[in-house]
């Protein structure tokens, strides 16, 4: 058994007196691509918010590389590798693309990424570099939040909602780049609307449903029906 | 299935309502058993009250905070002196004059302070309290920087003595229970639900098509006409008018904001619980001086620190009650 | 000549206005903080310098090399201690903090300083001037000021566009959630950005006390020349800021011209009349 780099137990969180996840435990391992489906309020960017120290959960744990992250700053968080592309992109308005990249590098982690190395892989984005960030495109757009979350070296990777606003044309070039970005044996959870092309690309899958696990496994192991049921609850 | 009853008092409301309409009444009838000085005193708490109370509706209730109301004071007290002087009204009787005056001066100033922001709002509101300060010193007509009296001939028409100090006492009751009321009233009514659909979220009340602006408007102009009827009467009790006086921002801004915040900000009680330990205070500090102001000021900040909801909302967490029911309860 | 001197006059004191005004801008830019006690820490800056001076007897500007610092100091414990603690969606605590810091300040330099007015003395900087025109000269000490103005904005500038701490300013003021995850650590940032905002602050309190008398209550007419400035000026804008200013000191001189009673009336409503045509200011930036 290959080593766990996120171990997730019993994880419960509050908003107020609504409750967002109800105990949810899930595990992945260093170099695996979970894909994390469900429909819009089943609770994926609220645990992938738990991960990141955005919100502090009720119960439960989260370790990741075997240590507590509870009590932990979003900051302290990022520092021991965990990096999120949030849903939206929610790139810096007032800076320009490399100073969002730049950004991203702030807590200098060691390892592959570098302002360069993003550039190699997203080139429009060097050519874009000094425009403001949100005056891009979209899918340039998305390239900068990915760039920039690339940029701490994170040994876990969080995408949400990778595709979400884009154009098909555009969806399918993230996608044909992502074995590039993902290459350097990083853990990856992947938030997708789109089941079909979440479930070809990962190796196992959590589909969560009200804050619950409704259905996990490897990722070709279940029929359209199966997962689709447990997508919607029917 | 069981039942359940919405409504909006409950059996501790209706008893601590009893007890405060008998409170009411005593504090009422207050001319037949307080002397002179006591009377002075009580007249000046329900002054502070009626303050409170209109700054509450504002910055509590219609999110905003004005650090200018001080302006509608002095306003009040200009206007009065001058129907007194120039249209020889009686002094009672341009009390409210001064408060169709006082809302609709305001509705212009509303529409300059209402292009400001957040925070920006409350420092506009100032400025504006300065330009009528300014504006006040530079009118001879109403003695210029250095102020004038009301001539003792006027005040004699109100009456001997004892007989003016009761008028003007019922005077300043009246406008205090009105102001609570007033935001009683309004906190029960449509432009209330609306209030609270706009404290809780600004964006979705939009979108549901209240009219946050004309809302906001309204109480702008309501809060300052009722507090230049308070400053009309403060300076009838005061003799004395100058700008300085009139436009205090210590006096007619700092003590209410600390008032409402110390006793709790958007609670009808909190004013009051607020007024009373103010004058309660005061009694024992006032002659502290400086020190008197900083303990204010701290107070203040260890409020907003530790219960935002101030002394009011303290005892509400811990028994859940209060004597002016606006809002709704289920009861199963 | 007698009119150009009044508009030269007033472009110089604008520099002055500027000087209030850009600390204030900072700190509202970076996380929508409006300091009421702004003024007063300006006074109280203005009355360390004093102490400093007394104590050393260094020359008034000198002083900066010891008042800067400490107001900076002073800034960032207050951020982290106390105005952190406060920050949030609703703005009233932020406000109410701030005000009720403005009345203690004023009334610690009460009782510490009494009320009687003080003066710096920058000897013979002071009474030099350059001779421009006929009628019109140019004070060392006002021209001083005016340079000490476009060198701090110009300053501010270069550190908000040009280096990693501006950056980090900017990215914590457009999401400070995101911000946080990128790893900047937000109570932090605020604070920097007090501390910097306090050290043009001193600037401001020792040019401020070097023109004229202070006392402990002028503090909140400073804060409102220099909320005035940052409006009339745009949002977001500093050199907008410089501009607002010039505009209230011109506006000012022109006042005091007409009648000596018309001074600050006619700066408020130079203020008032840009707010009612332009309520967005003159060049404004932040939406």
């Amino acid at each position: 058994m290959s080593e766990s780099i996120l171990e997730v137990q019993n994880l419960e969180v509050f908003y107020g007196n609504a409750q967002a996840i109800h105990g949810i435990s899930l595990t992945i391992e260093q170099g695996e691509l979970l894909s994390l489906i469900g429909s819009n309020g089943a609770g994926k960017s609220t645990l992938f918010k738990s991960i990141c120290g955005m919100v502090r959960p009720r119960s439960g744990t989260i370790n990741f590389k075997g240590q507590t992250t509870a009590g932990l700053s979003p900051a302290r968080i990022t520092e021991m590798g965990i990096a999120m592309v949030p849903e939206g992109r929610r790139l810096f308005r007032s800076l320009s693309v490399e100073e969002n990249l730049i950004l991203g590098g702030y807590v200098r982690r060691p390892g592959p990424w570098t302002l360069q190395k993003v550039y190699d892989v997203f080139p429009i984005l060097k050519e874009r570099k000094d425009y403001p960030a949100t005056s891009l495109s979209g899918g340039q757009q998305q390239m900068v939040a990915i760039g920039r979350a690339l940029m701490s070296n994170p040994e876990l990777l969080l995408l949400d909602e990778l595709s979400l606003g884009l154009a098909p044309v555009v969806i399918k070039d993230i996608y044909e780049l992502l074995p590039k970005i993902l290459g350097e044996g990083m853990a990856t959870i992947l938030v997708e609307q789109d089941v079909t092309r979440a479930m070809q690309v990962s190796d196992h899958f959590v589909c969560m449903l009200e804050g619950r696990i409704s259905l996990s496994g490897q990722s070709d192991a279940f029929s359209h029906d199966e997962i689709s049921a447990a997508y919607f609850g029917t | 299935m069981q039942h359940a009853t919405i409504t909006r008092s409950t059996q501790a409301s209706r008893i601590a309502g009893i007890l405060a309409l008998c409170f009411l009444v005593y504090i009422g009838a207050a001319p037949w058993w307080a002397g002179s000085a006591d009377l002075r005193l009580i007249t000046e708490i329900l002054f502070y009250l009626a303050l409170a109370s209109m700054w509450n509706l504002l910055a509590g209730y219609a999110g905003l905070i004005s650090v200018g109301q001080h302006a509608y004071v002095g306003l009040g007290g200009y206007l009065m002196f001058s129907c007194v002087l120039f249209l020889g009204m009686n002094p009672l009787w341009s009390i409210p004059v001064a408060g169709v005056a006082g809302a609709l001066i305001s509705i212009p100033v509303a529409w300059l302070v209402f292009r400001l922001k957040g925070p920006y709002f409350a420092i506009g509101t100032w400025v504006v309290a300065e330009v009528f300060r300014l504006s006040a010193a530079q009118m001879s007509s109403v003695g210029g920087g250095s102020g004038l009296s009301i001539p003792v001939a006027v005040m004699r028409d109100l009456g001997r003595k004892p007989d003016r100090e009761m008028l003007i006492y019922f005077t300043a009751f009246a406008l205090c229970v009105g102001a609570i009321l007033l935001v009683y009233f309004l906190l029960r009514s449509r432009v209330g639900l609306a209030l609270t659909a706009i404290r809780d979220n600004e964006v979705a009340s939009s979108s549901l098509g209240v009219k946050i602006g004309r809302i906001k408007l309204f109480v702008y102009v309501a809060a300052a006409a009722v507090t230049t009827m308070i400053g009309a009467l403060i300076f009838v009790t005061k003799l004395r008018i100058s700008p300085d006086a009139a436009f205090s921002v210590n006096d007619w801004t700092v003590f209410v904001i600390f008032i409402v915040v110390i006793g709790g900000i958007g609670t009808i009680e909190g004013p009051i619980i607020g007024t009373l330990l103010f004058f309660l205070l005061r009694e024992f500090l006032a002659d502290l001086g400086a020190i008197y102001l900083m303990i204010l000021g701290a107070m203040a900040i260890g409020i907003m620190l530790a219960a935002p909801k101030g002394l009011w909302g303290l005892l509400v967490s811990r028994y859940d009650f209060s004597i002016f029911p606006v809002g709704y309860r289920v009861r199963r | 000549m007698e009119w150009i001197n009044v508009i030269v006059q007033g472009v110089l004191i604008g520099g002055l206005y500027a000087l209030f005004a850009a600390g204030l801008s900072l700190i509202f830019g970076v996380m929508r903080l409006v300091n009421i006690a702004h003024g007063d820490f300006i006074v109280g800056a203005a009355y360390l310098a004093m102490v400093t001076i007394t104590m050393t007897g260094l020359h008034p500007l000198l002083s900066l090399v010891i008042v800067v610092p400490l107001m900076a100091a002073i800034g960032y414990a207050i951020q982290l201690g106390l105005l952190n603690r406060v920050l949030g969606d609703d703005i009233l605590p932020p406000l109410i903090v701030t005000f009720g810091l403005s009345i203690i300040l004023q009334n610690v330099l009460l009782t510490t300083f009494s009320a009687d007015s003080q003066k710096l003395n920058a000897g013979a900087l002071e009474i030099g001037s350059i001779p421009v025109l006929p009628g019109v000269d140019i004070g060392y000490m006002p021209l001083l000021t005016f340079v000490a103005a476009v060198a701090i904005i110009a300053g501010l500038q270069f550190l908000f566009y040009r280096t990693s701490m501006g950056r980090a300013f900017r990215a914590t003021s457009d999401d400070g959630e995101i911000a946080q995850i990128m790893g900047l650590d937000n109570r932090k940032v605020f604070a920097w950005a007090m501390a910097l905002s306090m050290a043009v602050v001193a600037v401001a309190g020792v040019f401020l006390a070097i023109r004229a008398n202070f006392d402990p209550f002028m503090g909140p007419s400073r804060l409102i020349f220099g909320f005035e400035a940052v409006i009339i000026g745009g949002l977001g804008n500093l050199w907008g800021t410089l501009i607002g200013g010039i505009i209230l000191g011109v506006a000012q001189g022109i006042g005091a011209q007409i009648d000596p009673g018309w001074q600050l009336l006619a700066g408020h409503i130079a203020f008032l009349v840009i707010l009612a045509v332009k309520p967005r200011g003159l060049f404004p930036r932040i939406d």
